[in-house]
């Protein structure tokens, strides 16, 4: 009754969309999240047009065909697609021919600036000096006046976007216009000027999230502007809702929070491994970079291992601070205990799943977190830090502050110790995780539509 | 005739402190967080429901009368954070209106693993009962009421009681109702008395909801209903935590200008009156026999062991600390038995009930853990302390043995 009758509503709506990857050309938690989210809202009967980057890569071409009639190009989904049983109806694909990095989600761009300013400061520094300094030491204050040059040039590029998103708009019809994150804000801005239709913009993540407390302030800027000029802000947890209220000076009124939901595909099928483990292994999955806390996790790792032996520790993933974290465990004389996979994906994401135990994200700012319900799809039980959008959902979780590296090792040293617990959480994880579908984002997506388009 | 029957149980657990794998000592509880909430709820309930009682009793010229069921560990609190609570309660007792029921001391469920250990306990709480209040308990109810035809008989074999009380669940009555006295399946003198769940949760639980139909309740609507019950019953049993007097129902809700007028408007009826459990047992026949061939409880819509026994961790974490039992007895160390047996409130095991949704709320009060994980995980951390101090006592013990063994002795003891 409910679903006819949002299908009814759904039909009337036209949403303008506005992204920056989508699978399969995805390098992130943005991609996942738009893909999951438009599936879900074309299940509803919305009419979305998906405005996205040039992208063309050999790889993947195969999957899409592409239309291009100038610089205006059209996907469409193929059979052979690993997406193809979920048939999007209502979705047309448009991209722009653009000089932008495909790839560059905030992340990657700013994981690049990182880099940048990291190799800088070496530079700088002279090889003597080998302290890791914090980045709260004030050389980073000056490394990132260099880091605002490439953060310039992108602003440039993220503009020009816009200029060509509002030329693209022209020739669709939408009641909407939905913005993916602070690189597609402006072209979010300069569309519904053009179009005088009403602007939401979405925010995954924040310049906070990425940076820390050194925040670039050209993205900044963007952020600002965009959540400013926006009929409504949608957040991804009420954490980030909070940081969208108080960094950014946004009316609490404007921004709704719609959680994200989880995709259930294929890789939730157990694959055999034939590992046969004898030591417990304790997982840490994801970017080692600062946003992620990989610190902390091995300060927690050297504790657990006063108290229990047979333990590895794997961080799976890349980073700006991998480097240092292979010098942290060894500095912490656990070096024999913590393995780097580097970056992992497909199978030996699956495999490692199948070998953890636990799963452990000691993010120090965590907008939402999608890896955590893919751990606890695939049966890992998960220690999730309080500071992540994700805890707000989850209750089968340990949640722990990403600073108390005593009780992070208190709780895994309990996971491992005490195999009832193991088994509550993992049994009762994967049965709640089920139940977090993007159906119900994209209903409260569709809900902050219509208070926009019926004014009370 | 219609005889209420108010028994009231006032219970708090002895909180653990946060304990990590890495604490070694034996400070397991949060005194602190005890004293405060001992005093806070002594301050919003407990004295102000015991003074509302005796001027009870008093306007009523002893017609009105009331049992209660005080746990062991509120009564050690009591001495240490509110020792004016005890004289109230001391008060009560020298009125001769009101009765104290039996239970296991540390509000455990030994019942369901240890018959050694129930007895040992209920006999604690008897005696705790006689030296503060001058009476022998009569009548034993279990914590929260869980119950079988087994632990009636386990109960009468004992020996010393007239009565047990338990849940008027639907499922064990059938036909029947709970306002008559039954005889448990199997006990040829124990008597049963079952609580009215509907008119006790109309007080206990639906007393300030708004949403609720008959929502303002007061004691004059409240006497109607019970004198409906004259014709097809002879008691009206009230069972329900004292906590409800201020604490789960606030002082603002109104609940203590009803339980002030409520014995006049009840007395008005001349057919009615009050009765404590014991009187309620003296005074009328058994009706029939109640069987109960499963465990049954006053808690949450199943009436079952769920909110105790519902998950992988409820169950391992009370297997692991009734496996102890042997081991800490025969230390006879009485701190380590004193810490064992604190540990076995039932509360301990509450807290890591994961069913939510349906029961939530209820199970927040005064919980002091984020989530039930939170709560095993410190559990089965303190668990292991003690499991590790038991070890070393036993091994102790044995050389302490050893050592006054005859030297023959001692080389057998050595080969064998």
């Amino acid at each position: 009754m409910l679903k006819t009758e949002d299908q009814q509503n759904g039909n009337k709506m036209n949403v303008l969309m506005l992204g920056w990857e989508f699978p399969p050309f995805i390098s992130g938690g943005l991609g996942t999240a738009c893909y999951g989210l438009t599936k879900a809202m074309d299940q509803l009967g919305v009419n979305i047009t998906f405005l996205l980057p040039r992208v063309i890569d050999d790889s993947c071409t195969s999957h899409v065909r592409l239309i291009s009639p100038q610089a205006k190009n059209t996907y469409e989904w193929q059979e052979n697609s690993k997406y193809a049983s979920e048939k999007l109806k209502n979705v047309k694909f448009r991209t722009i021919d653009s000089p932008l990095q495909p790839y560059d989600t905030p992340e990657v761009h700013q994981q690049r600036l990182e880099q940048i300013i990291e190799r800088k400061r070496l530079m700088r520094q002279g090889i003597g000096q080998k302290s890791v300094s914090s980045p709260k030491d004030s050389q980073t204050n000056e490394s990132a006046k260099g880091g605002d040059n490439y953060g310039r040039n992108l602003h440039e590029e993220v503009h020009r976007y816009a200029e060509m998103a509002a030329d693209v708009a022209a020739s669709e019809h939408f009641d909407i216009v939905h913005a993916h994150d602070w690189m597609t804000f402006p072209a979010g801005i300069a569309v519904a000027a053009t179009t005088h239709k009403p602007l939401v913009v979405h925010v995954h993540s924040t310049e906070f999230d990425r940076s820390g407390e050194h925040v670039n302030q050209i993205v900044y800027d963007i952020e600002r502007k965009g959540m400013h000029a926006a009929d409504k802000v949608i957040a991804v947890s009420n954490l980030t809702r909070n940081i969208v209220i108080d960094r950014y000076g946004v009316t609490p009124e404007k921004v709704e929070v719609v959680h994200n939901g989880v995709q259930r595909d294929e890789r939730w099928q157990l694959v055999e491994t034939g590992i046969e483990a004898d030591e417990k292994i304790v997982l840490f999955l994801g970017r080692i970079t600062m946003q992620k806390g990989p610190e902390y996790f091995l300060q927690a790792a050297k504790k657990v291992l006063e108290a229990v032996d047979n333990v590895k520790f794997v961080m799976a993933g890349s980073g700006d601070l991998m480097h240092r974290s292979v010098q942290l465990a060894a500095e912490l004389g656990i070096g024999h205990k913590v393995l780097f996979t580097g970056f992992l994906r497909g199978d030996d994401i699956k495999k490692i799943y199948q070998m953890a135990d636990l799963y452990v994200m000691p993010s120090v700012s965590e907008p939402f977190g999608i890896v955590p319900l893919e751990a606890l799809g695939n049966d890992v039980p998960i220690i999730i830090s309080k500071q992540s959008g994700v805890s707000e959902v989850l209750m089968h979780a340990l949640k722990v502050d990403f600073w108390d590296v005593n009780e992070i090792a208190n709780k895994i040293v309990a996971v491992l110790k005490y195999p009832p617990l193991q088994i509550t959480l993992r049994n009762y994880g994967n049965f709640e995780v089920r139940k977090l579908r993007w159906g119900n984002a994209a209903i409260k997506c569709i809900n902050v539509y219509k208070s926009m388009l019926q004014p009370a | 005739m219609a005889s209420v029957c108010f028994y009231f149980q006032a219970h708090q657990p002895f909180r653990l402190r946060h304990y990590t794998v890495f604490d070694k000592d034996k400070n397991y509880f949060d005194d602190h967080k005890n004293a405060q909430i001992c005093r806070k709820v002594a301050h919003k309930c407990y004295l102000p429901a015991n003074r509302l009682m005796l001027e009870n009793i008093r306007k009523h010229n002893g017609q009105f009368k009331i049992a209660y069921s005080i746990t062991g560990t509120l009564i050690e609190q009591l001495k240490e954070y509110a020792p004016e609570v005890l004289s109230t309660f001391h008060a009560l007792a020298q009125t001769g209106c009101v009765e104290f029921l039996a239970e296991t001391y540390y509000h455990s469920l030994s019942a369901l693993y240890s018959r050694d250990e129930f007895y040992q306990q209920i006999e604690k709480h008897c005696n705790a009962m006689e030296e503060l209040f001058g009476q022998r308990p009569r009548v034993f109810r279990n914590t929260e009421l869980i119950y079988s035809d087994a632990v009636a008989r386990m109960v009468e074999s004992m020996g010393r009681f007239d009565g047990i009380i338990t849940e008027g669940a639907d499922h064990i009555l059938g036909y029947r109702n709970a306002n008559f006295v039954y005889r448990p399946n199997g006990c040829e003198h124990l008597k049963l008395l079952l609580k009215n769940y509907q008119l006790s949760d109309d007080i206990a639980f639906r007393f300030s909801n708004r949403a609720w139909a008959e929502w303002p309740l007061n004691a004059e609507k409240f006497a109607h209903w019970v004198n409906n019950v004259n014709g097809s019953g002879y008691t009206v049993n009230l069972f329900m935590d004292y906590e409800t007097f201020g604490e789960h129902q606030w002082a603002d809700t109104g609940i203590f200008d009803f339980m002030s007028h409520l014995p006049e408007c009840i007395l008005r009826h001349p057919d009615n009156n009050f009765k404590t459990p014991s009187e309620v047992i003296d005074s009328y026949p058994v009706a029939d026999t109640i069987e109960v061939p499963n465990l049954i409880s006053w808690a949450d819509t199943e009436r079952d062991l769920s909110a105790w026994l519902g998950n992988p961790m409820q169950s391992n974490a009370l297997y692991q600390i009734h496996r102890l039992e042997d081991r800490i007895k025969n230390t006879g160390d009485e701190e380590l038995l004193e810490l064992w047996r604190k540990l076995l409130t039932s509360d301990h095991f509450y807290y890591m009930c994961t069913k939510y949704f349906a029961d939530g709320d209820v199970h927040k009060y005064f919980n002091p853990y984020d989530s039930p994980y939170d709560s095993y995980i410190n559990f089965m951390n303190v668990l292991d302390n003690l499991s590790g101090r038991a070890a070393k006592a036993d091994f102790a013990q044995e050389i302490a043995e050893m050592a006054s063994m005859p030297s023959a002795a001692k080389s057998q003891v050595q080969t064998v």
